[in-house]
């Protein structure tokens, strides 16, 4: 599936929520069901420190598609990087330098990426496409 | 007595909703709110006589200029100040504090020691690291108890001839903790060192004395007491103001200008360089007038009450544990809690999407946290115009979210 495609399903799943009650306790499940990272990459190199909680990232390159793995402290930033790996990881790195996340507007976790938030996710996205970038220059 | 029913009509803000709730505002130690009389005096500023000051010969600039005299004489009145030029307006503590601290440089040399407490926000400790930085001296801290209290035995140790400087907040905004000032000053001046209070915290509960504390330098900011934002002041002896050079050049501040030499002007203006917040200091004036007409006295029961109340149903939460000291009159009307197994960010957003405003974090004092070995914490705070029913539905919402994160 494209990045758009897995984005549009994900939009669909959570347009079901008909209160923010429900989408939060959807996240909170993601957050606490999903294993993001093996513990031996939870590293102070691969680490995203927010103000409020804080985020590793890891990527590797398999089959020419970036498998990204994360995690976080706080079970709602968890929650949310659960949403976004299902949306940017097992991709190629052109399409997720070329993707947006816009659909976190439409699933109505617009506030958890204002960059004033501090949580670690916008420079966790920024992370990925940093990623993006390097790998599409390594192929290159 | 707290009239609670029209001190809350006083304040606008407290009738809005957040996220379709009634508002609850529990982030009171990271700023006030604002009553509408001091709302009234900004507005009056700006519509009726918003000129420059000091420099002016028209009417405007004089009637600008007489009001915030005005406020300074208020403020040296309100934390009894021998002379009013011992009031300096600032853009708050954090200025304060870097105003001295620079000050210092010229007044410190290498091996020189400055001593620190461990319950301090970041403002309080940076600024001094620099001067150490800049000049050699040594940075000293008074360690923590558990309890959430300096270790005052060990501080006794830390002092001696070569200490020049001590600085401590009044108030932890992190835990709410009232330190012991009194000691703190007296132990200090024993050994000829000065003493930088930082009543950031403490200004909206209670009332400081700067002559009866015989404190060098006191520091605070408008908006934590019904003010504005960008607005503060320091305090200090004119002893010490008259040692200290100046922060920063400009207008306002000199004697005579020549390229040859500046002669600079006289206390306050000497650290006054610019034109100020000149609206923030006429309305700092304004806020201290509306909580003295409430009475530091009332406020301080009634907050005090709240607190009580707000320890007493916020322990009955299975696996919530309240750090600071378990006396709370050893505390100002602050809890600082987390919930084993809960992040205080995941608490602080569901509380907001419950309507209830606390902050979560580290609240700028990373050694405290670090500590504890912990992330941060959830800190709810209380003024004079919340109330019972608002901590029962904080209490209701830390339960609810708890259920949903746990």
């Amino acid at each position: 599936m494209t990045i758009e495609e897995i984005q549009n399903d994900i939009v669909d799943e959570f347009s079901m929520f008909d209160d923010w009650m429900q989408r939060y306790e959807y996240m909170i499940e993601l957050g606490k069901s999903l294993p993001l990272i093996n513990e031996q990459y939870k590293t102070d190199d691969n680490l995203i420190k927010g103000c409020q909680s804080k985020v590793w990232v890891h990527a590797t390159l398999e089959n020419d598609k970036i498998i990204f793995t994360a995690d976080s402290d706080a079970i709602i930033t968890k929650g949310i990087i659960a949403i976004l790996i299902r949306a940017f990881s097992n991709q190629k790195p052109k399409d997720i330098i070329e993707a947006n996340t816009n659909f976190i507007d439409e699933i109505g976790l617009k506030e958890h990426l204002s960059p004033t938030r501090a949580n670690g996710l916008v420079s966790m996205i920024k992370q990925l496409k940093m990623y993006a970038i390097a790998y599409q220059t390594q192929l290159n | 007595m707290i009239a609670i029913e029209n001190i809350r009509k006083d304040f606008p803000i407290l009738n809005r909703t957040v996220n379709g709730q009634p508002l609850v505002y529990f982030d009171n130690a990271a700023t006030s709110q604002t009553p509408q009389q001091v709302i009234d005096v900004i507005v009056d500023y700006y519509q009726n006589y918003n000129a420059n000051i000091h420099r002016g010969v028209h009417s405007l600039s004089q009637e600008a200029t007489d009001k915030y005299e005005e406020a300074r004489i208020k403020i040296q009145k309100h934390f009894n100040a021998a002379k009013s030029y011992e009031i300096i307006f600032t853009s708050g503590t954090t200025h304060s504090i870097n105003l001295v601290a620079n000050g210092f440089t010229s007044l410190l040399q290498a091996e020189d020691e400055i001593i620190v407490s461990a319950l301090e926000h970041h403002s309080n400790i940076v600024p001094w690291q620099m001067l150490c930085e800049r000049t050699g001296a040594i940075l000293k801290v008074i360690p923590m108890t558990t309890e959430g209290t300096l270790d005052l035995a060990t501080y006794e140790t830390l002092l001696s001839e070569k200490t020049k400087l001590v600085f401590c907040n009044h108030v932890s905004n992190a835990l709410g903790t009232i330190n012991p000032i009194e000691a703190i000053i007296t132990k200090a001046h024993k050994v000829g060192a000065a003493v930088l209070v930082d009543g950031a915290q403490a200004a909206p509960h209670i009332k400081a004395d700067v002559q009866a504390l015989d404190v060098d330098f006191y520091v605070t900011s408008a908006h934590k007491m019904c003010g504005p934002t960008g607005v503060g002041m320091l305090y200090g002896k004119e002893s010490w103001l008259k040692k200290l050079p100046p922060y920063q050049g400009g207008g306002e501040m000199i004697a005579e200008v020549t390229f040859e030499k500046t002669t600079y002007a006289d206390l306050p203006h000497k650290f006054e360089a610019g034109t100020p917040n000149i609206c923030g200091g006429i309305a700092f004036g304004a806020a201290i007038d509306y909580m003295n007409q409430i009475g530091f006295d009332a406020i301080a029961s009634y907050e005090h009450e709240l607190l009580d109340y707000a320890t007493e149903k916020l322990a009955t939460i299975d696996g919530l544990r309240i750090y600071g000291p378990k006396e709370t009159n050893l505390k100002a009307s602050v809890i600082s809690f987390n919930i084993e197994g809960v992040h205080p960010y995941d608490m602080g957003v569901i509380l907001d999407k419950l309507g209830i405003a606390v902050r979560t974090g580290h609240h700028c004092a990373q050694p405290i946290m670090d500590f504890y070995c912990i992330p941060g914490t959830v800190r709810a705070s209380f003024a004079f115009y919340n109330t019972k029913a608002e901590i029962d539905t904080l209490v209701a919402g830390v339960e609810r979210a708890a259920n949903m994160l746990r």
